[in-house]
């Protein structure tokens, strides 16, 4: 440690102010504070004091993602080899998808350095460690078979126009995560739109995914054809559950992002209420779509001029396709974007899981409402937090006359 | 008068450039989203706005002293339908397929709020010389703003580059296909309009970064 220490105070005397390098300040700051405390001491009240600054914070979430990295990569592998009808054993299997997850990570992690250490100096402001967790969450969202210059442009897009142009971490609206993932939707959906899967197979492997099935009535008229494993992938709920099917490199198994749930509520870094409120919202919604489908005669809610086979859908099994869970646990809580008061975190978080279905359901459009879901809410999240504190305001004013 | 005096220069460059329409006063953004998908359109709608803003500024400006103020809009409003009825026959007589593809657009100049705008704030007060260079320098300035969004919106999003022909269009240059096969894809984005707003507010940053604009925030 005494070695590296040296390393940097040497390297810190040559960005100082005054030096021909100190435009390359913010580089060495980011550096030095991944491995010590900060020396800088806050001359003005409030004092905190306290280790867990915001590098640290994050470092959490990302610690919480790397159970979701590994799997992905296993999974990859494990439904290659399924497809290709060899065994090549779990650490084989967790190899092969890492040559897939690597790449699409290392040109993530480029990307969104570049952008943010270009701003960093033109702005000369620090390096924020919030794009470390954007850079995290990006190929988790991403299919594995993504083109590698499709990663940057997105990655880029996300960092510059969903949290630079509106001034960097702390001020920004949409998850930048978020939005790389809806730029690449939008952009590119031929392979992102998420009605085909996402595995990698010998050629003209694909089929429908467990989202698109539903919405796909003409072969499945109900949700219950769904999970009687009539596709050429196990479908069945626990099968769904350990996430042994083809998906997003990181939302497939949900025991994982389950546990980094426990894990960020346990540190007191995600708010539980929203992933409380989402999900309840979820539940609410998808059992009032199953009660107005079993009301309502044949044909008057309908998808495109056929039933709807996604209102048929029970709340576990919403709950199990899809990203949902990963969308909530890692993509909603992020404290910029969403809800700051703890009623608002109960009304974002239950508009979260509302939307979320409604865009599945009743939209023939999206396979996937998550996302978008999420990004609505992130536009509403100020306007719910003033709501909240006027209403307290109020209520506090009227207890006193 | 000296067409060409600093002042002159200033009525013709400050649009184009510090005061831009689009970028700076943030008019005519609804024609600006929408005929931007193509390169050659975009140049089509310049020449017909140019003609219109310059022709009304010049028409308006001539018989200033005799409309009555409580009148204007609609004396206003008249000249600038009759002038945009002109290049809307014109096109369809020459550029038939052109104006097929600017459809609704062309007769939409009337209600570009730069037209109108540039008639209420300018042409009413001035003379007709400083009239016409003040609508050439406005109506340059919409469609400086324009042809760049859409080059970018095409070349990205559908991978061409269109100028205008008497037909549909010359391509100019096509992105080959060897560049498909190894992967390239369109953005799809740009066609639609987000893609236009996502440009759009890119070149309007870049714009008033080098017009060094600050708003207060």
């Amino acid at each position: 440690m005494n070695f590296l220490r040296k390393i940097f105070e040497e390297t810190g005397k040559l960005v100082e102010e005054g030096k021909p390098l100190s435009w390359a300040y913010p580089v060495w700051e980011a550096a030095d504070t991944i491995f010590f405390s900060t020396n800088k001491q806050t001359t003005k009240g409030p004092h905190i004091r306290d280790n867990m600054d915001i590098k640290r914070t994050m470092f959490f979430v990302v610690i919480a993602l790397i159970p979701c990295y590994i799997f992905g990569a296993y999974n990859i592998g494990y439904l290659n080899a399924s497809a290709m009808e060899i065994d090549r054993g779990l650490i084989g299997n967790t190899i092969f998808g890492l040559t897939y997850v690597i790449p699409i990570l290392i040109a993530t992690f480029v990307a969104g350095a570049i952008c943010e250490l270009t701003f960093a100096i033109i702005r000369k402001h620090e390096v924020n460690e919030g794009f470390l967790v954007s850079c995290a969450l990006i190929p988790l969202t991403m299919p594995p078979d993504v083109p590698l210059w499709q990663v940057i442009i997105g990655t880029s897009f996300g960092i510059i126009i969903g949290k630079e142009i509106f001034g960097g971490v702390g001020t920004n609206i949409f998850n930048p995560a978020l939005t790389s993932r809806a730029f690449m939707y939008f952009a590119f959906p031929t392979k992102i739109s998420g009605d085909k899967v996402w595995a990698i197979g010998p050629d003209g492997y694909s089929g429908a995914t467990a989202l698109a099935i539903p919405a796909n009535p003409s072969q499945y008229d109900t949700a219950s054809n769904l999970f009687a494993a009539n596709t050429q992938f196990d479908f069945s709920m626990m099968n769904m559950f350990w996430g042994l099917i083809p998906g997003s490199i990181g939302e497939t198994n949900k025991l994982l992002i389950l546990l980094g749930a426990f894990f960020l509520i346990y540190c007191g870094i995600a708010s539980w209420r929203i992933m409380v409120s989402s999900v309840l919202g979820l539940v609410f919604t998808a059992l009032l779509l199953n009660l107005l489908n079993y009301f309502t005669i044949d044909g008057i809610l309908q998808a495109g001029g056929s039933p709807n086979a996604m209102l048929t859908i029970s709340p576990l099994q919403h709950i199990l396709i899809g990203s949902f869970l990963f969308g909530t646990v890692f993509m909603a809580t992020e404290p910029v974007t969403s809800s700051h008061t703890n009623t608002g975190r109960w009304i974002y978080g239950f508009l979260i899981g509302v939307l979320t279905v409604i865009i599945r359901s009743i939209n023939p459009a999206y396979p996937e409402g998550v996302f978008l879901a999420i990004l609505i809410m992130n536009m509403f999240a100020p306007l719910i937090d003033y709501y909240v504190v006027q209403a307290n305001i109020k209520m506090r004013l009227a207890r006193n006359v | 008068m000296e067409l060409f005096n600093s002042e002159s220069k200033k009525i013709i460059s400050d649009p184009i450039n510090v005061n831009n329409p689009i970028s700076l006063q943030v008019l005519g953004i609804c024609s600006a989203l929408a005929v931007t998908i193509r390169l050659d359109q975009a140049i089509i709608m310049t020449l017909a706005v140019v003609f219109v803003l310059c022709s009304s500024n010049v028409i308006l400006s001539l018989i200033r002293n005799y409309i009555p103020t409580r009148v204007r809009i609609v004396i206003m409003l008249s000249v600038i339908a009759s002038l945009v009825s002109v290049v809307d026959e014109l096109l369809k007589a020459y550029l038939y397929d052109m104006s097929k593809q600017l459809s609704v657009f062309v007769g939409l100049i009337i209600t570009n709020c730069i037209i109108m705008g540039r008639a209420e704030a300018f042409a009413l007060k001035h003379g007709p010389s400083k009239a016409f260079l003040d609508g050439l320098g406005n109506s340059m300035g919409y469609g400086l703003i324009i042809i760049v969004v859409s080059f970018f919106r095409e070349l990205f999003g559908a991978g061409t580059i269109t100028l205008p022909d008497g037909g549909a269009g010359y391509v100019l240059w096509r992105i080959p296909d060897s560049w498909y096969a190894a992967g390239y894809e369109n953005i799809g984005l740009l066609v639609l309009s987000p893609g236009a707003f996502i440009i759009l507010g890119l070149v309007i940053w870049i714009q008033r970064e080098f017009a060094g604009v600050e708003e207060d925030a």
